[in-house]
């Protein structure tokens, strides 16, 4: 183990396996996230990058494993990944102040000091006023907000995003890659997510993981050396195209990507 | 909002004018078949006899309320209960279901003068009869309901590090709401003629008696006046389920109206 000569990672993945019967989802996955680092998977639908992430939370049991978080085994999976589902997964029966409280509240916090936590970062997620009204009141990137300020406030090490702008309509998930670099650039929250948008995997990410067709593991590891702040320009710069092409690249003339033989 | 005011007066129009429709052929029937009062009284005569007999039919009602609300109680709490146990395993839900399926198709008409032998002519055999009959929606509805919960959010929940009874409290229990408030109803409209049942068995006082008592003595007039009192109180008690459903979910009222006219 040459572990302890380096620094600790905040999260380090060697040769994570699952299947589910004898369909093979996940083989030998390895791959790191540093503090602080916003790291992206990337991978056609259905290849096994949702089940990665429940096997993080603990949803998942694992067929073989050794995920390691700040140098230590993962052996009490849920304490250190705050996870924001597909479907923004808002209770309809809690107003919007109760929703983004409920992971702290399952914390075992009173609801009065949990409302005390989140209440300066309302402005922040763009829900000032909308405390008190329920889901079914907010527009789509405001509910996809909602989840993720429920998602942050838990104060995990880790974020697990899972596609969490893929049921908005272009503009508005435009709007909100935009605003999620602002608002990353503020908290610096280590960040996985996962998507299958190459745009949004540029914009936003300081690495990217390419996975491969089920059972899934990594084909290609891609640095984003691009500066920030990033904003809306920074789409049209040659740096930028470049690595969109070679992402492309990767995704549509891989064998292994692509489930294409021959 | 103009389209939802006159459907509300055309809901309310509309049974109305059948109910008068048919009183009007009644009393056209009643006085001109020569059929006599004993066997078929026209309406005008059960109204008037209702209001000279008032206070023996309010006197017999009380003891029929006073039974169904007991009983209705009774059959919440372990409607509840019994919804709880079949929700913990699939297996207890397979061996237990059937039972309950079979304690819905005991004829009441042998059970009821059973229940009087064994249990006197007090409060208690009515109350069992009650529960007898209304306990099942009850029970079903709240196993559906809980089955409804969104896997997204349970996942969620287990993210947080929510155990099962927390994921029952603040996900399945609320979803199984809406679907409680349906079986509630049809279960209130069983629970009132299910204590008539239960007196007309065998009772010291209560609607159910009365009515026995009224056709021994060729009394048809007061028959059907106790008819519409026990009719009257089923009306109530299901108004009455929509006004606790509107206090208790008012989230799903207003996420439904925003659904029809968004």
């Amino acid at each position: 183990m040459n572990e302890s000569a380096e620094q600790y990672r905040r999260v380090q993945v060697d040769g994570l396996s699952h299947s589910y019967g004898s369909l093979e989802v996940l083989r030998d996955l390895n791959l790191h996230v540093e503090p602080g680092e916003f790291v992206t998977i990337l991978g056609p639908s259905g290849s096994g990058k949702s089940t990665f992430f429940s096997l993080l939370t603990g949803g998942t049991q694992a067929s073989a494993r050794r995920v390691l978080v700040d140098g230590a085994d993962l052996n009490s999976p849920g304490k250190h990944f705050a996870y924001m589902p597909q479907q923004d997964a808002l209770l309809p029966w809690r107003r919007v102040i109760d929703n983004v409280t409920l992971g702290l509240e399952v914390q075992g916090m009173k609801r009065p000091a949990a409302r005390n936590r989140v209440r300066d970062l309302l402005p922040v997620f763009g829900l000032d006023g909308f405390e008190q009204v329920y889901p079914f009141e907010l527009s789509g990137g405001m509910k996809q907000r909602a989840a993720l300020l429920r998602t942050v406030v838990q104060e995990r090490d880790v974020l697990l995003l899972d596609e969490p702008f893929g049921a908005l309509d272009a503009l508005t998930r435009t709007q909100m890659q935009q605003w999620l670099e602002r608002v990353w650039e503020e908290f610096r929250w280590t960040v996985v997510l996962i998507t299958h948008d190459v745009r949004e995997a540029v914009f936003l990410s300081d690495r990217i993981y390419v996975f491969s067709k089920r059972p899934a593991t990594v084909v290609a590891e891609v640095d984003v050396p691009l500066p920030r702040p990033r904003t809306i320009e920074i789409m049209t710069q040659p740096e930028f195209a470049g690595i969109e092409a070679e992402l492309l690249d990767i995704l549509l003339k891989n064998p292994d990507v692509t489930g294409e033989t021959g | 909002m103009k389209r939802a005011t006159s459907s509300r007066v055309a809901g309310i129009v509309g049974p109305v004018v059948v109910i008068v429709l048919i009183v009007f052929i009644w009393q056209w029937y009643a006085t001109t078949s020569g059929l006599g009062d004993d066997v078929l009284p026209p309406p005008s005569r059960v109204l008037q006899q209702a209001w000279i007999n008032r206070a023996d039919l309010i006197a017999n009602a009380i003891p029929t309320l006073r039974a169904t609300l007991i009983g209705f109680a009774v059959s919440l709490a372990i409607g509840f209960l019994l919804s709880v146990i079949l929700d913990s395993s699939s297996l207890v839900r397979r061996s237990v279901m059937p039972v309950l399926v079979v304690s819905q198709t005991l004829p009441l008409i042998a059970i009821a003068p059973l229940m009087i032998l064994w249990f006197g002519f007090e409060l208690l055999p009515k109350v069992l009869i009650v529960v007898l009959v209304t306990f099942f929606p009850i029970t079903v509805s709240l196993v559906e309901g809980y089955a409804s919960a969104d896997r997204n959010a349970e996942n969620l929940l287990r993210s947080m590090g929510a155990g099962r009874s927390r994921i029952f409290r603040s996900l399945r229990l609320p979803s199984a709401m809406p679907y409680f408030f349906s079986g509630l109803r049809i279960a209130i409209t069983y629970a009132v003629v299910a204590a008539i049942f239960a007196e007309y068995a065998g009772a010291s006082e209560g609607l159910g008696i009365y009515m026995q008592l009224a056709k021994n003595s060729f009394r048809t007039d007061l028959v059907l006046a106790a008819v519409g009192v026990s009719a009257l109180l089923t009306l109530f008690l299901f108004a009455l389920t929509y006004l606790v459903e509107r206090l208790a979910i008012p989230w799903w009222r207003l996420s439904r109206q925003a659904q029809v006219n968004p």
